[in-house]
């Protein structure tokens, strides 16, 4: 059973229909690639199932239940993560307080109760979270703002990786980086995978799709046109799946 | 082949936190800034040995200082989240116009009634906190903008209640024991007090979560919303702080002065900001320190305190501390912008084999 099934999604801006009965669905302990020409509407469903902009139509079901997402922390609570394309990271905090953000360990006692942190805790479990992911973070005690774009993308996955019990999903995770970078948050997403979260990639470069989906479902005016298996299919398919040649065909 | 090294990197933990303090130190403007005071003082002290570095001038520079310490705390939290409190100057007469009004109703003398004017002054600037919070937070309205509107608001409220005609209602006691009084020796009290807010405004800032949700909002608030942080209360309170130390200021000055300073306190935000932004905190937000602010506020006091001594006209200092905001944003931005380009640089990974490398290379 899909950990997430979307049937049916809808939503437009005014004139603009950007989800047109959407259907999408995530599995466990696979990379979903989530693939489409500019404007087919892959934000935008991705933004609906992270609880960040309303659906208008349509269900969204969660290990087969039907459920509500209406904020971005109902998404979190049910294990949902979300990896943006800015990474929403604080520049002048260091990994460490990213990490947590929201989330940090508070003392025991009146301590806590005064709002200090267990800070200890905090490096620890940090440590614990990048080194799960071999994620190569040089310091921890520098503010992220200094790092590299890598770094910075190591970080914010590992956030999403170290709270997400069920979902990630990034958004062009690749889309800034360099050829070595890259293959390090490639190597990522596999890492979470294989803990048996289910990631959802959206990605514009079809190598790196192919490197590292296990599904591919293809995007199209706000459909879901085609879904394969990663290891059946090449980059001439999904390009033209993507840009609709294979509509033509059929209209012809 | 390097690739190949670099996919197995393990998670690289060099600093350890000793060290990290160490080097967080020697970047923090406050550091520098230290040593520009310790140099101004010592070139005072030089030029005028037998009076500058005196007790009794430490003294006054350290007492003329304490009531522009507790504004910058507030001015502090509040720059770090990108935002601006010019409001403070008025807040703080218009506490101490309600503070003394109140005191006078109850009769003017005894401790009760100056604890009564304490908990009221800070009450009046809490509250004037809280619409320029709710006003920033909630109607969107630029900082500089809905401060510019209170800082009018606030003292020409202050002056209908009075009629522009300073109060004196201030309890002799609590004048010669806060205005005038030491702790001990030549220890004023009201910098002891002082000084407890700042300690008190420190860890606040640096130790507790408050602290830390306020850089992060100053540092990128929409990261904030999108992880749960409620930013629009934590921008609320942060104003709310600062009114309260405009307020809490406000009954300080009037025991220190014995009225209010209705006409005396049209710079006095500028000045706090002036000592904010010197002391390292970055206007763009995210970065900042009230250790910094202290010492920013220092320097023009030490620099008034010694042009007197040394002869030269006090108008100079005004000039003197131009130079040294005008230095101070200059460098943020140098700082800025450096630390933008490093974040373009390729990382330098520290990794097993690095060296390894480097010999094989050097001997192919």
């Amino acid at each position: 059973m899909p950990i997430l099934e979307a049937r049916g999604i809808v939503r437009t801006y005014g004139q603009v229909v950007a989800l047109d009965g959407c259907d999408f669905d995530v599995e466990a302990g696979e990379v979903t690639a989530l693939i489409g020409d500019n404007g087919a509407g892959k934000s935008t469903l991705i933004k609906i199932l992270a609880g960040t902009e309303p659906g208008e139509g349509g269900t969204i079901a969660f290990f087969g239940e039907e459920v509500n997402i209406t904020s971005p922390h109902q998404a979190r609570s049910l294990g949902i993560e979300t990896v943006y394309q800015d990474l929403a990271l604080c520049p002048h905090l260091d990994p460490v307080n990213n990490l947590f953000l929201g989330r940090e360990i508070m003392r025991r006692g009146l301590m806590g109760a005064l709002g200090f942190m267990n800070r200890r805790a905090m490096r620890e479990q940090s440590i614990e979270a990048f080194n799960d992911l071999g994620a190569t973070v040089r310091t921890l005690t520098e503010p992220v703002g200094t790092m590299s774009g890598g770094q910075k993308q190591s970080i914010a996955v590992a956030r999403a990786s170290a709270w997400a019990s069920k979902i990630i999903f990034l958004d062009e995770p690749t889309a800034a980086l360099g050829v070595v970078q890259t293959h390090n948050v490639l190597e990522l997403i596999k890492r979470v995978r294989d803990k048996g979260i289910g990631v959802v990639l959206i990605s514009h470069s079809m190598p790196e799709v192919l490197a590292v989906s296990d599904d591919i479902q293809v995007m199209r005016r706000g459909r879901r046109v085609a879904t394969y298996q990663t290891a059946d299919t090449n980059i001439e398919e999904l390009v033209a799946t993507m840009t609709g040649k294979f509509d033509e065909g059929v209209a012809a | 082949m390097s690739t190949d090294l670099q996919m197995k990197q393990a998670v690289d933990l060099v600093d350890n936190e000793r060290m990290s303090i160490w080097r967080r130190l020697t970047r923090i403007q406050a550091a520098q800034i230290v040593l520009v005071l310790i140099a101004i003082c010592i070139v005072f002290s030089l030029m005028a040995p037998e009076a500058f570095p005196t007790v009794f001038n430490l003294r006054s520079i350290i007492v003329n200082t304490s009531i522009f310490a507790v504004l910058g705390v507030g001015g502090t939290l509040v720059i770090i989240t990108a935002g601006i409190d010019l409001s403070i100057g008025s807040v703080l007469v218009f506490s101490s116009v309600v503070a003394a009004k109140v005191m006078g109703g109850m009769g003017g003398t005894g401790w009760g009634t100056a604890i009564a004017g304490v908990v009221v002054a800070t009450a009046c600037g809490a509250a004037w906190g809280l619409l320029n919070g709710f006003l920033v937070a909630k109607a969107k309205v630029p900082a500089f903008i809905v401060t510019l509107g209170t800082l009018g608001m606030a003292l020409g409220l202050a002056q209908v209640l009075t009629g522009g005609i300073d109060l004196t209602d201030v309890p002799g006691e609590f004048v010669d024991a806060v205005g005038f009084g030491n702790i001990f020796w030549e220890v004023p009290t009201l910098t002891v007090i002082s000084a407890i807010v700042v300690i008190l405004g420190s860890i606040l800032l640096h130790r507790t979560r408050f602290g830390l949700f306020t850089f992060a909002v100053g540092s990128n608030a929409e990261a904030c919303r999108r992880v749960g942080i409620n930013v629009d209360w934590q921008l609320m309170m942060v104003y709310v702080i600062s009114g309260a130390c405009a307020g809490f200021a406000g009954i300080l000055s009037l025991a220190f002065y014995q009225q209010t300073t209705i006409g005396g306190q049209s710079m006095t935000a500028l000045t706090v900001v002036a000592g904010v932004v010197i002391g390292g905190t970055s206007l763009f937000g995210g970065i900042g320190s009230i250790f910094g602010t202290v010492i920013g506020l220092l320097i023009p006091v030490v620099l008034q305190s010694g042009f007197i001594i040394i002869g030269v006209e006090a108008y100079w200092q005004g000039v003197v501390v131009g130079i040294f905001l005008i230095g101070a944003v200059y460098l943020d931005g140098l700082r800025r912008t450096k630390s933008q380009r490093g974040s373009g640089r390729k990382p330098k990974h520290r990794q097993v084999g690095d060296g390894e490398r480097g010999t094989r290379e050097k001997d192919g």
